[in-house]
């Protein structure tokens, strides 16, 4: 996760990217999903995570979740 | 404990340069319902997809129209274009409003007389009608407004063995400084052609001349052309009485207003730019009234347009089928309506919404409609909300061309329902079925 | 004067690149007048230079592209306005002035003043309406055509001869030398610009340029004329000087008296060796380059909120010859704090 921890990630949800300059912006699912990241979970538990917190299926937290994993590894921010 | 609501999570990258949510999105608000009536319990009761049409938009509408017409010419007349939209409850509204019919086909002049439209206030235009076509035109003493020199023939041709006198406008095609210029349609005003039509006409003694034709274009934004347009037809109106001594008895401006859907290319929104019904009421009348028709008699108006009445009126409702990334990382959503349907797909960027609020965050996407085929697309690059599979969405303003050239491909046509003025749902099409084709189709005894 | 109340003004085009627009020159203006006013930058871009200038704005906040409709564009200036109680607004595009001029009842109602030319002003003035335009208030203008097709390119009327430029609806302008660079720029601008795209004849001379300010009654109320000494690749001018070409004025005056046109507006004309003046293209608005109309003497900017608050203003016919203006870039440093609160809040 060393990856993630090299960004510089606002609370507003505006993340800066220092190696290469880009700049990202996310909403307060993905900045929740970042810091389970940044703790060590795995995919399973911050599925649970989030069904405990917010009303949806964890069928449906799984699709959004690894499609944001997707992006966080397109661009490079996930190993 | 109650869950908090769940939103999709969205990671997006900034573009330097490129505008962000504040300079691009317009949040759209969904629309769940039409004229009060849930959309949603018009899919669960009709199915989905379904076309959704307002019998209080197109009345309003149609008035609106006339207003300003009538308000500012003293005779004026419109004709409903069935090309446009001839389901028989869409046109019995405008017949109730007090239009009379426009009608390009042998087909639609059936459908005319079936809505209790009386002989005398059809149009029959257009390249194609039948000898047959003809002389139930003739006979009915319907207005017919000859396209080319082979039909005048065939009407001096029948004169002979009928009893009624036809009665007939011709169509005159014009350089009104609109780009294209339809020339394929009419006579033309510049070359001479559309004199010698008129000259050939009254000299037979058998055909009586009853108004000129003008068609300049569609979706026709400048108002000025129209103006251009009523002071050539005055001139050739002005030559016959001279030649002739006969006057016109109307003027049949066409159609062609554009409605509020924008163009593909276009950089303003249509809502922004399109004129309104007073726009060209104001263009059109005042060049009917400068203009010097012979004896000083004003004829009458009429007016075909179709488009600019019946677009608002249209809605089609449908559903989510899936979401899909595209290879580019492009977001793309498939629907299920296509170009089957909405074939005005193909020129219009369509407002399309969704039915209730699906999340907050949106993002560009290609929504795509069902069928096996790439050109399949509803829409190119729209700014829209993530929805799911099952949700609903609704396309605004597709009342026009849609129930008319729409095809028949791979899956049946869907349910076509009215709202009346009460707010009631009236089913005015039924979606077709297996039985449909079994009942069209003929399989050869061997097979 | 200094001591009366302060005004708010909003300011469209910082994007002060090379391709300028004309806010930061039009906010400089108001700031060296007598004017006790408030600057709010209005941006569609999270980079305009001008957002991040220090001292150049009070605050800035970004605003929907007017292709997006006007439902979200009134909707925008309503927040703002709720916010910052506007006074005046300076739009600065021509994309954009449609809207401003077909909304300005609605902005004086929610106390936001303009100063623009109506409706038929601006329509007739288009690039596909120019002949017209010329006949009708006696412009002498090069030969252009009006094409809604790339077919048409290659059977243009007579005179229409290469070289000839190509121009998009709004935007951007291209020389020509043959049909398959006419093919190639008709394509490019028509899907940037939409229809239609306009060819105009090249003429042979110096070009020169008015900024000029009517009153909307037939009066100049303010009149520069310039010649561009230096034009960069994109057609802007790299450095400018005031000349005194009273013909040129006098077409000027001319043209004001006969349009009656209200507001400000640019005139680009062709000088040839023969002393003819040819009209090339009406901006309908202020040019980047008004800081040097402000530094020979006349505050264009300052005269616009004038007379956008109903207050006379007196015309002013004399400025200073051979001033010059000579346009610099500048490294700005910013902070990723502040690109974060446009990006995010779309204020800063």
């Amino acid at each position: 996760m060393s990856k993630l921890n090299s960004l510089a990630i606002s609370e507003n949800g505006f993340i800066f990217k220092p190696s290469t300059g880009e700049s990202f912006t996310t909403n307060e699912i993905g900045l929740l999903i970042i810091s389970f990241l940044k703790q060590g979970k795995t995919a399973d538990e911050i599925i649970n995570e989030i069904t405990k917190e917010f009303d949806v299926d964890a069928i449906s937290a799984g699709r959004d979740l690894y499609e944001y994993l997707d992006f966080l590894k397109r661009e490079k921010m996930l190993d | 404990m109650s869950k908090r609501i769940y939103e999709h999570p969205v990671l997006r990258k900034v573009v330097e340069g490129i505008p962000n949510k504040f300079g691009s999105l317009k949040r759209l608000q969904p629309i769940a319902t039409i004229d009060t009536v849930e959309i949603d319990s018009i899919i669960s009761k009709y199915g989905s997809p379904v076309f959704i049409l307002s019998e209080k938009t197109i009345r309003q509408t149609y008035r609106t129209a006339y207003r300003a017409f009538s308000t500012r010419y003293p005779k004026v007349q419109f004709a409903w274009s069935y090309k446009t939209n001839y389901l028989d409850a869409v046109c019995r509204v405008y017949h109730q409003e007090g239009a009379w019919a426009e009608v390009v086909s042998g087909f639609e002049y059936e459908k005319a007389i079936d809505n209790g439209t009386p002989g005398t206030h059809i149009i029959f235009n257009g390249p194609d009608k039948s000898d047959e076509d003809l002389i139930r035109a003739i006979n009915n003493k319907s207005l017919i407004h000859i396209d080319h020199f082979d039909e005048l023939y065939s009407i001096l041709g029948l004169t002979d063995k009928l009893k009624e006198r036809p009665q007939v406008a011709i169509r005159v095609n014009m350089d009104t400084g609109i780009i294209p210029q339809w020339d394929r349609f009419g006579f033309n005003y510049e070359n001479g052609e559309a004199w010698n039509a008129i000259n050939r006409i009254l000299s037979s003694g058998t055909i009586d001349l009853i108004g000129l034709h003008i068609h300049i274009g569609t979706y026709i934004t400048v108002s000025k052309a129209y103006a251009t347009a009523v002071e050539k037809l005055a001139a050739l109106a002005n030559k016959t009485f001279d030649r002739f001594n006969v006057s016109i008895g109307y003027i049949d401006i066409g159609g062609g207003f554009a409605s509020q859907n924008t163009l593909h290319g276009a950089y303003m929104p249509a809502t922004d730019t399109s004129p309104s019904f007073d726009d060209y009421a104001h263009a059109i009348t005042t060049a009917m009234i400068a203009a010097d028709f012979p004896n000083n008699e004003t004829p009458m108006l009429i007016l075909e347009t179709g488009r600019a009445l019946i677009d608002d009126a249209g809605w089609l409702a449908g559903t989510v089928l899936a979401n899909k990334r595209l290879a580019d990382g492009k977001r793309s959503m498939v629907i299920d309506a296509g170009v089957n349907l909405m074939f005005t797909a193909f020129w219009y960027n369509h407002e399309i919404y969704p039915v209730h609020e699906s999340s907050f965050q949106s993002e560009p996407t290609t929504i795509y409609g069902p069928l096996c085929m790439n050109i399949d697309v509803i829409r190119k690059n729209i700014d829209f909300p993530m929805m799911n599979k099952g949700d609903h969405f609704v396309i605004k303003r597709v009342g026009a061309y849609t129930m008319t050239q729409w095809m028949q491909f791979i899956t049946y046509r869907p349910n076509i329902v009215m709202i009346d003025e009460k707010n009631n749902v009236h089913l005015v099409r039924k979606a077709e079925d297996k039985e449909v084709f079994r009942r069209q189709e003929l399989v050869p005894e061997h097979l | 004067m200094s001591n009366q109340k302060t005004i708010t003004v909003a300011v469209t085009g910082l994007n002060n690149i090379d391709s300028p627009g004309p806010g930061v020159s039009v906010i400089r203006g108001i700031k060296d007048s007598g004017l006790n006013a408030r600057i709010i930058g209005l941006a569609y871009e999270n980079l305009e230079p001008g957002i991040y200038m220090p001292g150049l704005v009070d605050k800035t906040y970004l605003i929907p592209f007017p292709s997006t409709g006007s439902e979200a564009f009134i909707d925008r200036l309503a927040y703002i306005n709720e916010k910052e109680g506007l006074d005046i607004i300076i739009p600065n595009f021509d994309s954009e002035l449609y809207l401003f001029i077909k909304y300005s009842d609605q902005l004086l109602n929610m106390g936001i003043h303009t100063f623009l030319p109506t409706l038929k002003q601006f329509e007739e003035r288009h690039k596909d309406n120019l002949p017209e335009y010329g006949e009708k208030y006696g412009i002498k203008m090069p030969v252009s055509k009006a094409i809604q097709n790339s077919k048409e390119l290659s059977n243009l009327p007579k005179p229409l001869s290469y070289p000839y430029y190509i121009k998009g609806k709004f935007y951007e302008a291209f020389k020509v030398n043959n049909n398959n660079q006419a093919v190639s720029y008709f394509n490019r601008l028509s899907a940037k610009w939409g229809l239609p795209v306009v060819v105009q004849q090249a003429i042979n001379g110096t070009e020169v340029n008015v900024i000029v300010l009517g009153d909307g009654e037939g009066n100049t109320v303010s009149a520069v004329a310039m010649r561009k000494q230096y034009i960069t690749d994109k057609g802007k001018a790299w450095g400018g000087i005031t000349i005194n070409d009273e013909r040129l004025l006098e077409i000027t005056h001319d043209i004001i008296k006969k349009t009656k046109w209200r507001g400000a507006m640019e005139l680009e004309m062709i000088k040839t060796d023969e002393g003819e003046y040819y009209l090339i293209e009406i901006n309908p608005r202020i040019p980047a380059w008004v800081y040097l109309a402000v530094g020979a003497g006349q505050n264009i900017p300052e005269m616009v909120c004038r007379l956008a608050m109903g207050e006379k203003v007196i015309p002013v016919t004399e400025y200073e010859y051979g001033k010059m203006f000579i346009r610099y870039s500048w490294d700005l440093i910013g902070d990723i704090s502040d690109f974060e609160k446009i990006i995010i809040f779309g204020e800063l």
